[in-house]
């Protein structure tokens, strides 16, 4: 049994949804993300809310799966400032729907001023209608320089650590997102982030309180099933049952439970 | 850092996972000849993120735990500015020192 924090369900085949149940999926959330081009319009972003809020649910729900969704407009697309505060406007019509949990994945891509902007902007519409926050950190060489940013900001703004999880660490920011106080995420993917073998590395390490897994299976080179092999590394090396279930299933659970709307299918 | 461990012992660990690294390692091998092989400017690869790899091959070597994070940060850009304006959206896996300047 497990839960995938973060999965972009959107970009993969509902033969999918089958297999993470076989698997023993019963939660995802889903972070609104990066289509793979820039949307022209925020009325493209109203669409792609619908989606993650009306359609994703349903067919999570015909494999025994409970979808949550975080909702934003990606760093990618933040250069554009009067796209992104247009964005920024409609969100809040659907913070109420009932399987929103937050914002998010807010963060950082390439560590630019208006990215940076955005991103505080986000933070801050969290702040007001006290919604918790999903964070994304950039990839490969930007992550320690984005993870640095972020926490700063998040520090700035003062929000509760407790209620914000910072995505895709690895082995150089792990450590730092920890130390504050934050939640963390572990992203396993084949090339760009850990892979299975890594991250069980990190919970030796670094233990696992306030850490989960995750596979941000999306349109690119990832893996729905990501979660399930891990917990298999976990199990191959001789972690003991509720070490490798509080990693795939408690931690995520106690953390997505304080937004009031998260459940799973078994309760 | 807290002092969980590996539950496993060192000859397992190595039992399981030696085939597999050993297989990683000649990829490497074979694409830095493969660089080799190829056509381009001048006899010396300068490329930043060959310069890159070269250095972290050297941190592997080194009987010092913490490799992993250390050639993470071989990698990594290390300035602590937001830049003006983000060139493109994907990134390249390792810092150019050309771009900061």
């Amino acid at each position: 049994m497990y839960i995938d924090p973060h999965v972009h369900m959107v970009s993969r085949t509902t033969d999918d949804y089958q297999r993470m149940a076989l698997a023993g999926c019963v939660a995802i959330t889903e972070p609104a993300f990066w289509a793979g081009y820039d949307r022209s319009s925020a009325q493209g972003f109203f669409d792609y809310f619908r989606t993650l809020t009306d359609y994703e649910p349903k067919r999570a729900e015909q494999y025994g799966i409970a979808h949550h969704t975080w909702l934003c407009i990606n760093p990618k697309e933040a250069e554009d400032l009067g796209l992104a505060r247009e964005v920024l406007q409609i969100i809040p019509d659907f913070l109420e729907k009932p399987s929103v949990l937050g914002i998010g994945e807010i963060g950082l891509n390439k560590n630019s001023r208006n990215e940076l902007m955005i991103f505080e902007e986000h933070v801050d519409l969290a702040k007001r209608h006290d919604q918790m926050i999903l964070i994304h950190t950039p990839h490969l060489e930007d992550k320690l320089k984005g993870t640095k940013l972020i926490l700063d900001a998040l520090e700035n703004a003062d929000v509760d650590p407790g209620k914000v999880l910072v995505d895709h660490v690895e082995e150089h920011t792990v450590e730092l997102v920890l130390d504050r106080g934050f939640w963390a995420g572990m992203t396993l993917y084949p090339d760009t982030k850990c892979t299975p073998q890594r991250a069980a590395d990190i919970f030796e390490i670094y233990g696992q309180e306030r850490i989960w897994i995750n596979s941000a299976g999306d349109w690119g080179p990832s893996d729905p099933l990501a979660v399930p092999k891990c917990q298999q590394e976990l199990r191959a090396r001789g972690h003991f049952e509720d070490m490798i279930r509080k990693v795939s299933y408690d931690n995520p659970f106690n953390f997505l439970s304080q937004s009031g709307k998260f459940r799973t299918s078994i309760g | 850092m807290n002092e969980a461990n590996c539950p496993m012992d060192r000859d397992a660990v190595i039992a399981r996972y030696f085939l597999e690294h050993r297989a990683k390692l000649i990829d490497l091998a074979a694409f830095l000849d493969r660089i080799d092989r190829a056509g381009g400017d001048g006899a010396v690869v300068d490329d930043f993120r060959i310069v890159a790899m070269r250095k972290a091959i050297e941190e592997l070597l080194k009987h010092q735990d913490g490799r992993a994070r250390r050639i993470q940060e071989i990698f990594s850009d290390h300035s602590t500015d937001p830049i003006a304006e983000a060139p493109m959206k994907g990134a390249l896996g390792a810092f150019n020192p050309d771009e900061s300047t």
